[in-house]
Protein backbone atom coordinates (compact mmCIF):
# COMPACT_ATOMS: atom_id res chain seq x y z
CA UNK A 1 0.00 0.00 0.00
CA UNK A 2 2.25 2.87 -1.18
CA UNK A 3 0.04 6.15 -0.14
CA UNK A 4 0.62 9.60 -2.28
CA UNK A 5 0.93 12.76 -1.38
CA UNK A 6 -2.56 13.62 -1.25
CA UNK A 7 -3.29 10.65 1.15
CA UNK A 8 -0.97 12.08 3.48
CA UNK A 9 -2.54 15.19 3.30
CA UNK A 10 -6.30 13.84 3.57
CA UNK A 11 -4.95 12.09 6.29
CA UNK A 12 -3.34 14.89 8.21
CA UNK A 13 -6.94 16.89 7.95
CA UNK A 14 -8.98 13.87 9.19
CA UNK A 15 -6.22 14.07 12.41
CA UNK A 16 -5.92 17.65 12.70
CA UNK A 17 -2.30 17.58 12.80
CA UNK A 18 -0.78 20.16 11.16
CA UNK A 19 2.35 18.87 8.96
CA UNK A 20 5.77 20.57 7.09
CA UNK A 21 6.45 19.98 4.17
CA UNK A 22 9.15 18.02 5.22
CA UNK A 23 7.21 16.12 7.07
CA UNK A 24 4.38 15.53 4.41
CA UNK A 25 7.32 13.84 1.67
CA UNK A 26 8.71 11.70 5.15
CA UNK A 27 5.59 10.47 5.87
CA UNK A 28 4.56 9.41 2.49
CA UNK A 29 7.61 7.18 2.66
CA UNK A 30 7.49 5.70 6.07
CA UNK A 31 3.77 5.05 6.80
CA UNK A 32 4.04 3.28 2.73
CA UNK A 33 6.75 1.28 4.24
CA UNK A 34 4.99 0.16 7.46
CA UNK A 35 1.75 -0.14 5.89
CA UNK A 36 3.47 -2.40 3.10
CA UNK A 37 5.31 -4.88 5.47
CA UNK A 38 1.67 -4.79 7.62
CA UNK A 39 -0.05 -6.42 4.50
CA UNK A 40 0.90 -9.54 5.78
CA UNK A 41 -2.47 -9.51 7.80
CA UNK A 42 -4.65 -9.90 4.89
CA UNK A 43 -2.61 -13.71 4.18
CA UNK A 44 -4.46 -14.46 7.94
CA UNK A 45 -7.76 -16.39 7.32
CA UNK A 46 -10.54 -14.19 9.83
CA UNK A 47 -13.62 -15.75 7.58
CA UNK A 48 -16.40 -16.10 11.13
CA UNK A 49 -13.87 -14.63 13.30
CA UNK A 50 -15.37 -12.01 15.50
CA UNK A 51 -13.11 -9.03 16.21
CA UNK A 52 -11.78 -9.05 20.10
CA UNK A 53 -12.08 -5.08 20.83
CA UNK A 54 -10.92 -5.84 24.31
CA UNK A 55 -8.95 -8.00 26.18
CA UNK A 56 -10.94 -9.34 28.85
CA UNK A 57 -15.03 -9.79 28.88
CA UNK A 58 -16.24 -6.31 29.72
CA UNK A 59 -19.45 -5.92 31.73
CA UNK A 60 -22.16 -2.81 31.87
CA UNK A 61 -20.57 -0.42 34.96
CA UNK A 62 -23.34 1.14 36.60
CA UNK A 63 -22.96 3.63 39.06
CA UNK A 64 -25.73 4.59 42.00
CA UNK A 65 -27.18 8.12 40.82
CA UNK A 66 -26.21 10.16 43.78
CA UNK A 67 -24.37 13.73 43.55
CA UNK A 68 -21.10 13.62 45.01
CA UNK A 69 -18.36 16.63 44.47
CA UNK A 70 -16.23 16.95 41.28
CA UNK A 71 -12.94 19.30 40.87
CA UNK A 72 -13.12 22.56 42.02
CA UNK A 73 -13.55 25.26 39.19
CA UNK A 74 -10.60 26.69 39.35
CA UNK A 75 -8.62 23.53 39.81
CA UNK A 76 -10.25 22.55 36.72
CA UNK A 77 -9.01 26.27 35.02
CA UNK A 78 -5.82 25.93 36.19
CA UNK A 79 -4.39 24.15 32.88
CA UNK A 80 -6.00 26.31 30.59
CA UNK A 81 -3.73 28.13 28.06
CA UNK A 82 -6.20 31.10 27.67
CA UNK A 83 -9.20 31.59 30.03
CA UNK A 84 -11.63 34.39 30.56
CA UNK A 85 -13.10 34.76 34.35
CA UNK A 86 -14.32 31.58 34.58
CA UNK A 87 -14.78 30.29 31.28
CA UNK A 88 -12.29 28.61 28.73
CA UNK A 89 -11.94 31.17 26.61
CA UNK A 90 -11.56 29.44 22.65
CA UNK A 91 -10.99 31.11 19.26
CA UNK A 92 -13.85 32.57 17.29
CA UNK A 93 -15.36 29.11 15.55
CA UNK A 94 -18.10 30.83 13.16
CA UNK A 95 -15.28 33.92 11.42
CA UNK A 96 -12.96 35.45 12.96
CA UNK A 97 -13.89 38.31 15.67
CA UNK B 1 20.95 4.70 62.99
CA UNK B 2 24.73 3.41 62.43
CA UNK B 3 23.81 1.28 58.83
CA UNK B 4 26.57 2.89 56.06
CA UNK B 5 23.68 3.16 53.41
CA UNK B 6 23.84 1.71 49.98
CA UNK B 7 21.02 2.07 48.10
CA UNK B 8 22.68 0.17 45.32
CA UNK B 9 21.50 -2.46 47.25
CA UNK B 10 18.40 -2.48 48.94
CA UNK B 11 15.37 -4.37 48.58
CA UNK B 12 12.35 -2.72 49.23
CA UNK B 13 11.85 -5.92 51.66
CA UNK B 14 15.89 -5.49 53.35
CA UNK B 15 14.59 -1.65 53.69
CA UNK B 16 11.47 -2.14 55.41
CA UNK B 17 13.58 -4.00 57.95
CA UNK B 18 15.94 -1.51 58.24
CA UNK B 19 13.33 1.09 59.30
CA UNK B 20 11.37 -1.21 61.31
CA UNK B 21 14.25 -2.03 63.43
CA UNK B 22 15.11 1.47 63.64
CA UNK B 23 18.82 0.96 62.14
CA UNK B 24 17.52 3.65 60.05
CA UNK B 25 15.45 5.91 59.03
CA UNK B 26 13.02 7.13 55.79
CA UNK B 27 14.58 10.58 55.82
CA UNK B 28 18.32 8.99 55.97
CA UNK B 29 17.04 6.46 52.89
CA UNK B 30 15.45 9.50 51.14
CA UNK B 31 18.13 11.65 51.66
CA UNK B 32 20.67 8.56 50.31
CA UNK B 33 18.85 8.63 46.96
CA UNK B 34 18.30 12.32 46.32
CA UNK B 35 22.77 12.08 46.94
CA UNK B 36 22.78 8.92 44.48
CA UNK B 37 20.62 11.48 41.75
CA UNK B 38 22.70 14.11 42.19
CA UNK B 39 25.61 11.64 41.59
CA UNK B 40 24.10 9.54 38.21
CA UNK B 41 21.68 11.97 36.47
CA UNK B 42 24.28 13.55 35.03
CA UNK B 43 24.91 10.40 32.77
CA UNK B 44 21.99 8.92 32.84
CA UNK B 45 19.48 11.25 32.92
CA UNK B 46 16.11 9.22 33.82
CA UNK B 47 14.55 11.61 35.55
CA UNK B 48 12.29 14.58 34.39
CA UNK B 49 11.42 16.05 37.56
CA UNK B 50 13.33 15.56 40.89
CA UNK B 51 10.81 16.14 44.07
CA UNK B 52 12.71 16.44 46.53
CA UNK B 53 10.90 18.94 49.23
CA UNK B 54 8.03 16.45 48.88
CA UNK B 55 10.31 13.18 49.28
CA UNK B 56 11.60 14.52 52.54
CA UNK B 57 8.39 15.84 53.63
CA UNK B 58 6.80 12.45 53.29
CA UNK B 59 9.59 10.57 54.77
CA UNK B 60 8.85 12.41 57.74
CA UNK B 61 5.78 11.63 57.81
CA UNK B 62 6.49 8.35 56.94
CA UNK B 63 9.00 7.83 60.05
CA UNK B 64 5.78 8.95 62.43
CA UNK B 65 4.10 6.46 61.15
CA UNK B 66 7.17 3.64 61.22
CA UNK B 67 7.60 5.12 65.17
CA UNK B 68 3.86 4.49 66.12
CA UNK B 69 4.40 0.60 64.88
CA UNK B 70 1.84 1.35 62.18
CA UNK B 71 3.70 0.81 58.66
CA UNK B 72 3.05 -1.22 55.50
CA UNK B 73 6.36 -3.07 53.42
CA UNK B 74 6.12 0.33 51.25
CA UNK B 75 6.39 2.69 54.40
CA UNK B 76 9.28 5.48 54.24
CA UNK B 77 10.20 3.28 50.77
CA UNK B 78 11.56 5.91 47.86
CA UNK B 79 10.13 5.17 44.52
CA UNK B 80 10.08 7.03 40.88
CA UNK B 81 7.30 7.32 39.32
CA UNK B 82 7.08 7.36 35.26
CA UNK B 83 5.94 10.62 34.33
CA UNK B 84 2.77 9.73 32.32
CA UNK B 85 0.95 8.94 35.76
CA UNK B 86 -0.79 11.99 37.64
CA UNK B 87 0.49 13.17 40.73
CA UNK B 88 -1.35 15.90 42.37
CA UNK B 89 0.64 19.04 42.26
CA UNK B 90 3.37 17.69 40.72
CA UNK B 91 3.93 18.16 36.93
CA UNK B 92 2.97 14.92 34.74
CA UNK B 93 4.87 15.60 31.41
CA UNK B 94 4.44 12.45 29.31
CA UNK B 95 7.76 13.71 28.21
CA UNK B 96 5.94 15.64 25.19
CA UNK B 97 6.05 19.31 24.75
CA UNK B 98 2.34 19.55 24.69
CA UNK B 99 2.49 18.87 28.80
CA UNK B 100 5.78 20.11 29.34
CA UNK B 101 3.61 22.46 32.10
CA UNK B 102 1.09 20.12 32.98
CA UNK B 103 0.48 20.17 36.48
CA UNK B 104 -2.30 17.57 37.28
CA UNK B 105 -5.39 18.59 40.13
CA UNK B 106 -5.62 15.31 41.39
CA UNK B 107 -3.57 11.56 41.74
CA UNK B 108 -3.68 8.43 40.03
CA UNK B 109 -5.24 5.77 41.56
CA UNK B 110 -2.08 3.75 41.86
CA UNK B 111 -0.04 7.35 43.57
CA UNK B 112 -3.12 7.36 45.68
CA UNK B 113 -2.56 3.91 46.54
CA UNK B 114 1.06 4.47 47.06
CA UNK B 115 0.43 7.54 49.13
CA UNK B 116 -2.42 5.61 51.68
CA UNK B 117 0.98 3.08 52.01
CA UNK B 118 2.78 6.31 53.25
CA UNK B 119 5.67 5.87 50.36
CA UNK B 120 8.16 8.38 49.22
CA UNK B 121 7.87 9.67 45.83
CA UNK B 122 11.76 11.06 45.03
CA UNK B 123 11.01 11.86 41.31
CA UNK B 124 9.19 11.50 38.18
CA UNK B 125 10.88 9.04 35.17
CA UNK B 126 11.54 9.89 32.09
CA UNK B 127 10.09 8.09 28.69
CA UNK B 128 9.47 8.20 25.36
CA UNK B 129 6.64 10.56 24.39
CA UNK B 130 3.25 9.52 25.29
CA UNK B 131 4.71 6.29 25.97
CA UNK B 132 5.78 5.60 22.29
CA UNK B 133 9.29 3.97 21.49
CA UNK B 134 11.04 1.08 22.80
CA UNK B 135 14.44 3.48 23.69
CA UNK B 136 13.27 6.22 25.33
CA UNK B 137 15.13 8.33 23.10
CA UNK B 138 11.70 9.68 21.72
CA UNK B 139 11.55 12.21 24.68
CA UNK B 140 10.75 15.14 23.72
CA UNK B 141 12.93 16.24 26.42
CA UNK B 142 15.77 14.21 26.31
CA UNK B 143 17.15 10.90 25.68
CA UNK B 144 17.98 8.56 28.98
CA UNK B 145 21.19 6.59 29.06
CA UNK B 146 21.73 2.83 29.72
CA UNK B 147 23.64 2.45 33.08
CA UNK B 148 25.38 -0.89 31.84
CA UNK B 149 27.00 0.94 28.92
CA UNK B 150 25.92 4.71 28.66
CA UNK B 151 26.24 4.44 24.77
CA UNK B 152 22.99 2.32 24.47
CA UNK B 153 19.22 2.84 25.12
CA UNK B 154 17.78 1.58 28.36
CA UNK B 155 15.16 0.74 26.44
CA UNK B 156 11.65 1.79 26.46
CA UNK B 157 8.80 3.26 27.03
CA UNK B 158 9.43 3.25 30.89
CA UNK B 159 13.45 3.76 30.20
CA UNK B 160 13.35 6.34 33.04
CA UNK B 161 12.05 4.37 35.10
CA UNK B 162 13.98 1.21 34.68
CA UNK B 163 17.46 3.07 34.80
CA UNK B 164 16.24 4.78 38.04
CA UNK B 165 16.24 1.59 39.48
CA UNK B 166 18.85 -0.06 37.60
CA UNK B 167 20.96 2.85 38.71
CA UNK B 168 20.29 3.14 42.38
CA UNK B 169 18.25 6.21 42.25
CA UNK B 170 15.35 4.81 44.06
CA UNK B 171 14.38 1.49 45.14
CA UNK B 172 11.74 0.77 43.03
CA UNK B 173 9.92 2.06 40.31
CA UNK B 174 6.45 2.09 38.62
CA UNK B 175 6.18 2.15 34.57
CA UNK B 176 3.32 1.35 32.51
CA UNK B 177 3.72 -1.30 29.57
CA UNK B 178 1.22 -0.58 26.36
CA UNK B 179 3.39 -3.63 24.50
CA UNK B 180 6.42 -4.38 26.38
CA UNK B 181 7.15 -0.99 28.07
CA UNK B 182 7.77 -2.13 31.46
CA UNK B 183 9.21 -5.65 30.45
CA UNK B 184 11.59 -4.69 27.63
CA UNK B 185 13.23 -1.57 29.91
CA UNK B 186 13.45 -3.96 32.77
CA UNK B 187 15.25 -6.75 30.42
CA UNK B 188 17.59 -3.91 28.57
CA UNK B 189 18.37 -2.68 32.39
CA UNK B 190 18.49 -6.12 34.08
CA UNK B 191 15.58 -5.39 36.82
CA UNK B 192 12.62 -7.38 37.29
CA UNK B 193 9.61 -5.81 35.71
CA UNK B 194 5.52 -7.16 35.57
CA UNK B 195 2.95 -5.83 32.94
CA UNK B 196 -0.33 -7.34 34.99
CA UNK B 197 -3.05 -8.80 33.97
CA UNK B 198 -5.50 -6.24 31.99
CA UNK B 199 -7.56 -4.92 34.76
CA UNK B 200 -5.59 -5.86 37.51
CA UNK B 201 -4.30 -2.92 38.19
CA UNK B 202 -6.36 0.92 37.89
CA UNK B 203 -5.36 2.94 34.94
CA UNK B 204 -6.97 5.81 36.34
CA UNK B 205 -5.08 8.79 35.80
CA UNK B 206 -2.18 7.21 33.89
CA UNK B 207 -2.49 9.63 31.02
CA UNK B 208 -4.13 7.01 27.94
CA UNK B 209 -2.30 5.80 25.11
CA UNK B 210 -4.09 2.58 23.90
CA UNK B 211 -6.44 1.89 26.54
CA UNK B 212 -7.39 -2.02 25.49
CA UNK B 213 -3.55 -2.42 25.81
CA UNK B 214 -2.29 -0.40 28.86
CA UNK B 215 -1.11 -1.64 32.02
CA UNK B 216 0.45 0.18 35.00
CA UNK B 217 3.21 -2.30 36.72
CA UNK B 218 6.35 -2.59 38.94
CA UNK B 219 10.09 -2.38 38.21
CA UNK B 220 12.12 -3.68 40.97
CA UNK B 221 15.34 -4.88 42.43
CA UNK B 222 13.73 -8.75 42.78
CA UNK B 223 10.37 -10.61 42.69
CA UNK B 224 9.66 -10.56 46.35
CA UNK B 225 9.46 -6.87 45.88
CA UNK B 226 7.65 -7.13 42.71
CA UNK B 227 4.62 -8.80 44.61
CA UNK B 228 5.00 -6.35 47.39
CA UNK B 229 4.17 -3.56 45.06
CA UNK B 230 1.69 -5.68 43.12
CA UNK B 231 0.15 -6.23 46.53
CA UNK B 232 -0.63 -2.44 46.81
CA UNK B 233 -1.14 -1.24 44.06
CA UNK B 234 -3.75 -3.99 42.79
CA UNK B 235 -7.57 -3.96 42.98
CA UNK B 236 -10.70 -2.98 41.76
CA UNK B 237 -11.37 0.68 41.20
CA UNK B 238 -15.00 2.10 40.38
CA UNK B 239 -13.23 4.87 39.02
CA UNK B 240 -11.40 2.50 35.81
CA UNK B 241 -14.62 0.81 34.35
CA UNK B 242 -11.70 -1.90 32.90
CA UNK B 243 -10.94 -2.46 36.31
CA UNK B 244 -11.53 -6.09 37.71
CA UNK B 245 -13.56 -7.01 40.95
CA UNK B 246 -11.40 -9.98 41.54
CA UNK B 247 -9.65 -10.36 45.43
CA UNK B 248 -6.26 -9.60 45.48
CA UNK B 249 -4.09 -12.21 46.93
CA UNK B 250 -1.26 -11.51 48.89
CA UNK B 251 1.70 -12.36 46.30
CA UNK B 252 4.51 -13.04 48.61
CA UNK B 253 2.48 -16.11 49.36
CA UNK B 254 3.28 -18.34 46.54
CA UNK B 255 7.38 -17.40 46.46
CA UNK B 256 8.89 -20.64 47.07
CA UNK B 257 11.75 -22.23 45.46
CA UNK B 258 10.59 -25.12 43.39
CA UNK B 259 8.63 -25.62 40.57
CA UNK B 260 7.71 -29.29 41.35
CA UNK B 261 4.52 -29.72 39.01
CA UNK B 262 4.76 -26.82 36.84
CA UNK B 263 4.46 -27.32 33.21
CA UNK B 264 6.23 -24.77 30.71
CA UNK B 265 6.14 -24.28 27.03
CA UNK B 266 8.92 -22.41 25.45
CA UNK B 267 7.05 -21.37 22.08
CA UNK B 268 9.60 -21.65 19.15
CA UNK B 269 8.30 -18.72 17.48
CA UNK B 270 9.59 -16.15 19.97
CA UNK B 271 12.66 -17.09 18.49
CA UNK B 272 12.72 -15.00 15.88
CA UNK B 273 15.25 -14.77 12.91
CA UNK B 274 17.42 -11.82 13.55
CA UNK B 275 17.90 -13.01 16.97
CA UNK B 276 20.99 -12.54 19.09
CA UNK B 277 22.79 -16.32 19.05
CA UNK B 278 23.67 -15.28 23.22
CA UNK B 279 20.41 -14.30 23.82
CA UNK B 280 18.46 -17.10 22.28
CA UNK B 281 21.43 -19.23 24.22
CA UNK B 282 20.70 -17.80 27.18
CA UNK B 283 17.14 -18.38 27.48
CA UNK B 284 17.78 -21.60 26.82
CA UNK B 285 20.01 -22.27 29.39
CA UNK B 286 17.51 -20.45 31.77
CA UNK B 287 15.06 -22.81 30.56
CA UNK B 288 17.39 -25.87 31.36
CA UNK B 289 17.41 -24.29 34.92
CA UNK B 290 13.96 -24.25 35.44
CA UNK B 291 13.70 -27.89 34.84
CA UNK B 292 16.57 -28.52 37.20
CA UNK B 293 14.32 -27.19 39.97
CA UNK B 294 11.37 -29.26 39.13
CA UNK B 295 9.48 -27.81 36.17
CA UNK B 296 8.82 -30.01 33.34
CA UNK B 297 9.44 -28.20 29.97
CA UNK B 298 8.12 -28.81 26.35
CA UNK B 299 10.86 -26.92 23.78
CA UNK B 300 8.33 -27.57 20.72
CA UNK B 301 5.16 -25.67 21.35
CA UNK B 302 3.97 -23.78 18.29
CA UNK B 303 1.62 -20.60 18.18
CA UNK B 304 1.35 -20.03 14.82
CA UNK B 305 -0.29 -16.73 14.78
CA UNK B 306 2.85 -15.00 16.73
CA UNK B 307 3.98 -13.86 13.36
CA UNK B 308 1.25 -11.44 13.15
CA UNK B 309 1.16 -10.28 16.14
CA UNK B 310 3.41 -7.50 15.17
CA UNK B 311 1.53 -5.80 12.49
CA UNK B 312 -1.81 -6.22 14.19
CA UNK B 313 -0.30 -4.24 17.30
CA UNK B 314 0.87 -1.55 14.91
CA UNK B 315 -2.82 -1.14 13.72
CA UNK B 316 -4.62 -1.95 16.57
CA UNK B 317 -2.28 0.82 18.99
CA UNK B 318 -2.20 3.50 16.98
CA UNK B 319 -5.84 3.31 16.35
CA UNK B 320 -6.51 3.69 20.08
CA UNK B 321 -4.21 6.39 20.20
CA UNK B 322 -4.83 8.98 17.27
CA UNK B 323 -8.38 8.70 19.29
CA UNK B 324 -6.94 9.02 22.70
CA UNK B 325 -4.83 11.88 21.93
CA UNK B 326 -7.32 13.62 20.35
CA UNK B 327 -8.11 15.50 23.07
CA UNK B 328 -5.14 17.70 22.67
CA UNK B 329 -6.35 20.57 21.04
CA UNK B 330 -5.02 23.31 23.22
CA UNK B 331 -7.82 24.80 24.79
CA UNK B 332 -8.10 22.87 28.35
CA UNK B 333 -4.68 22.15 29.03
CA UNK B 334 -1.32 21.85 27.77
CA UNK B 335 0.60 23.56 24.71
CA UNK B 336 -1.50 25.75 22.67
CA UNK B 337 -0.09 27.45 19.57
CA UNK B 338 -1.21 31.37 20.41
CA UNK B 339 -0.29 33.15 17.49
CA UNK B 340 -3.17 33.31 15.33
CA UNK B 341 -6.60 33.41 15.90
CA UNK B 342 -8.06 31.37 13.57
CA UNK B 343 -9.49 27.84 15.43
CA UNK B 344 -9.13 25.70 13.06
CA UNK B 345 -5.08 26.93 12.16
CA UNK B 346 -4.46 27.18 16.17
CA UNK B 347 -5.80 23.52 16.53
CA UNK B 348 -3.33 22.05 13.49
CA UNK B 349 -0.29 23.92 14.94
CA UNK B 350 -0.88 23.32 18.69
CA UNK B 351 -1.11 19.73 17.33
CA UNK B 352 1.73 20.07 14.91
CA UNK B 353 4.53 21.69 17.54
CA UNK B 354 3.08 20.17 20.74
CA UNK B 355 4.22 16.57 19.42
CA UNK B 356 6.93 15.03 18.35
CA UNK B 357 7.52 12.77 15.04
CA UNK B 358 6.84 9.01 16.81
CA UNK B 359 4.11 10.59 18.02
CA UNK B 360 2.99 12.22 14.81
CA UNK B 361 3.71 8.80 13.10
CA UNK B 362 1.11 7.06 15.35
CA UNK B 363 -1.34 9.45 15.32
CA UNK B 364 -1.23 9.23 11.39
CA UNK B 365 -1.07 5.40 10.99
CA UNK B 366 -4.18 4.97 13.44
CA UNK B 367 -6.28 7.71 11.19
CA UNK B 368 -5.56 6.05 8.30
CA UNK B 369 -6.76 2.22 9.88
CA UNK B 370 -9.73 3.82 11.27
CA UNK B 371 -10.72 6.35 8.11
CA UNK B 372 -13.63 5.35 5.63
CA UNK B 373 -12.82 2.67 3.26
CA UNK B 374 -9.75 1.68 4.78
CA UNK B 375 -11.35 0.27 8.25
CA UNK B 376 -12.26 -2.82 7.28
CA UNK B 377 -9.04 -4.00 5.58
CA UNK B 378 -7.17 -2.17 8.27
CA UNK B 379 -8.73 -1.66 11.83
CA UNK B 380 -11.19 -4.81 12.00
CA UNK B 381 -8.85 -7.05 10.07
CA UNK B 382 -6.18 -6.63 13.16
CA UNK B 383 -9.00 -6.79 16.00
CA UNK B 384 -9.86 -10.42 14.35
CA UNK B 385 -6.61 -11.11 14.15
CA UNK B 386 -6.28 -10.59 17.88
CA UNK B 387 -8.68 -12.76 18.46
CA UNK B 388 -7.12 -15.75 16.76
CA UNK B 389 -4.06 -14.60 19.00
CA UNK B 390 -6.05 -14.94 22.28
CA UNK B 391 -6.91 -17.91 21.04
CA UNK B 392 -3.66 -19.31 20.60
CA UNK B 393 -2.89 -18.63 24.04
CA UNK B 394 -6.07 -19.86 25.42
CA UNK B 395 -5.24 -22.86 23.90
CA UNK B 396 -1.25 -23.26 25.35
CA UNK B 397 -2.49 -22.25 29.05
CA UNK B 398 -4.39 -25.83 28.42
CA UNK B 399 -1.47 -27.45 28.52
CA UNK B 400 1.17 -25.29 30.26
CA UNK B 401 0.69 -23.29 33.57
CA UNK B 402 3.30 -20.56 32.22
CA UNK B 403 5.13 -19.54 28.63
CA UNK B 404 8.90 -18.67 28.31
CA UNK B 405 10.45 -16.84 25.92
CA UNK B 406 13.15 -14.20 25.68
CA UNK B 407 12.31 -10.42 26.57
CA UNK B 408 13.60 -8.72 23.56
CA UNK B 409 15.37 -10.33 20.24
CA UNK B 410 18.76 -8.35 21.18
CA UNK B 411 20.73 -6.66 24.13
CA UNK B 412 19.91 -2.92 24.73
CA UNK B 413 21.49 -1.13 21.12
CA UNK B 414 23.23 1.98 20.72
CA UNK B 415 22.00 5.10 20.90
CA UNK B 416 20.49 6.27 17.41
CA UNK B 417 21.19 3.06 15.47
CA UNK B 418 17.38 2.61 15.03
CA UNK B 419 16.63 6.05 15.24
CA UNK B 420 15.96 6.90 11.59
CA UNK B 421 13.80 3.66 11.03
CA UNK B 422 10.63 2.69 12.81
CA UNK B 423 9.92 -0.38 11.19
CA UNK B 424 13.42 -1.73 13.16
CA UNK B 425 12.58 -0.12 16.31
CA UNK B 426 9.05 -1.83 16.23
CA UNK B 427 10.34 -5.11 16.51
CA UNK B 428 12.34 -4.51 19.39
CA UNK B 429 9.28 -5.19 20.70
CA UNK B 430 8.17 -8.67 19.04
CA UNK B 431 8.54 -10.63 21.78
CA UNK B 432 6.38 -8.59 23.95
CA UNK B 433 3.79 -7.39 22.55
CA UNK B 434 1.61 -10.47 21.64
CA UNK B 435 0.92 -10.01 25.64
CA UNK B 436 -0.64 -7.17 25.66
CA UNK B 437 -3.24 -8.13 22.69
CA UNK B 438 -4.29 -10.72 24.74
CA UNK B 439 -3.80 -9.02 27.68
CA UNK B 440 -1.91 -11.53 29.96
CA UNK B 441 0.59 -11.14 32.98
CA UNK B 442 3.86 -11.21 31.85
CA UNK B 443 7.09 -10.57 33.74
CA UNK B 444 10.97 -9.87 32.90
CA UNK B 445 13.42 -10.95 35.06
CA UNK B 446 17.50 -11.12 34.51
CA UNK B 447 18.95 -14.20 32.67
CA UNK B 448 22.43 -12.92 32.03
CA UNK B 449 24.57 -11.03 30.39
CA UNK B 450 26.52 -10.77 26.79
CA UNK B 451 29.05 -8.26 25.98
CA UNK B 452 28.59 -6.35 29.52
CA UNK B 453 24.67 -6.02 28.04
CA UNK B 454 21.80 -8.09 29.89
CA UNK B 455 19.48 -10.09 28.58
CA UNK B 456 16.01 -10.59 30.38
CA UNK B 457 13.74 -13.58 30.42
CA UNK B 458 10.30 -13.28 29.94
CA UNK B 459 7.83 -15.73 31.85
CA UNK B 460 3.82 -15.21 30.43
CA UNK B 461 1.16 -17.19 32.64
CA UNK B 462 -2.79 -16.92 31.93
CA UNK B 463 -5.11 -14.25 33.09
CA UNK B 464 -4.83 -13.41 36.47
CA UNK B 465 -1.89 -15.79 37.05
CA UNK B 466 0.41 -13.61 38.75
CA UNK B 467 1.01 -15.62 41.27
CA UNK B 468 2.03 -18.30 39.00
CA UNK B 469 4.94 -16.58 37.32
CA UNK B 470 6.04 -14.76 40.46
CA UNK B 471 6.50 -18.38 41.75
CA UNK B 472 8.71 -19.50 38.55
CA UNK B 473 10.77 -16.01 39.11
CA UNK B 474 11.29 -16.57 42.33
CA UNK B 475 12.29 -20.02 42.19
CA UNK B 476 14.79 -18.86 38.96
CA UNK B 477 15.85 -15.94 41.20
CA UNK B 478 16.74 -17.93 44.08
CA UNK B 479 18.97 -20.29 42.20
CA UNK B 480 20.90 -17.60 39.66
CA UNK B 481 22.93 -13.97 40.47
CA UNK B 482 21.61 -12.33 37.59
CA UNK B 483 19.89 -10.20 39.48
CA UNK B 484 22.57 -9.25 42.04
CA UNK B 485 24.61 -7.63 39.53
CA UNK B 486 24.53 -3.96 39.73
CA UNK B 487 26.48 -1.62 36.69
CA UNK B 488 29.27 0.05 37.62
CA UNK B 489 28.47 3.84 37.99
Amino acid sequence: MRLGREEVLRIAILARLGLSEVEVDRFKDQLSHILESFEILQQVDTTSVPPTTHPITLENVLRSDEVADSLPQNMVLANAPRKDGDFFKVRAVLGNT
Amino acid sequence: MSVILDPTRLTIHKAHELLKTGQVSSVELTRACLERIQQVEPKVSALVTITDKLALSQAEQADRLIASGDSSPLTGIPVIIKDNMCTRGVRTTCSSRMLEDFVPPYDATVVEKLNDARTVIVGKANMDEFAMGSSTENSALFPTHNPWNLEHVPGGSSGGSAVAVAASEAIYALGSDTGGSIRQPAGFCSVTGMKPTYGRVSRYGLVAFASSLDQIGPLTRDVTDCALVLNTIAGYDPRDSTSVPHPVPDYTRCLTSELNGIRIGVPKEYFVEGMQAEVSAAIRAAVSKLEDLGARADWEVSLPHTSYALAAYYVIAPSEASANLARYDGVKYGFSYSDTDNMWEALEKTRQYGFGPEVKRRIMLGTYALSAGYYDAWYLKAQKVRTLIRREFDQAFEKFDALVTPTSPTVPFRIGDKAEDPLQMYLSDVCTLPINIAGLPAISIPAGFTGGLPIGMQIIGKPFSEETILKIAYAFEQATDWHKQKPNI
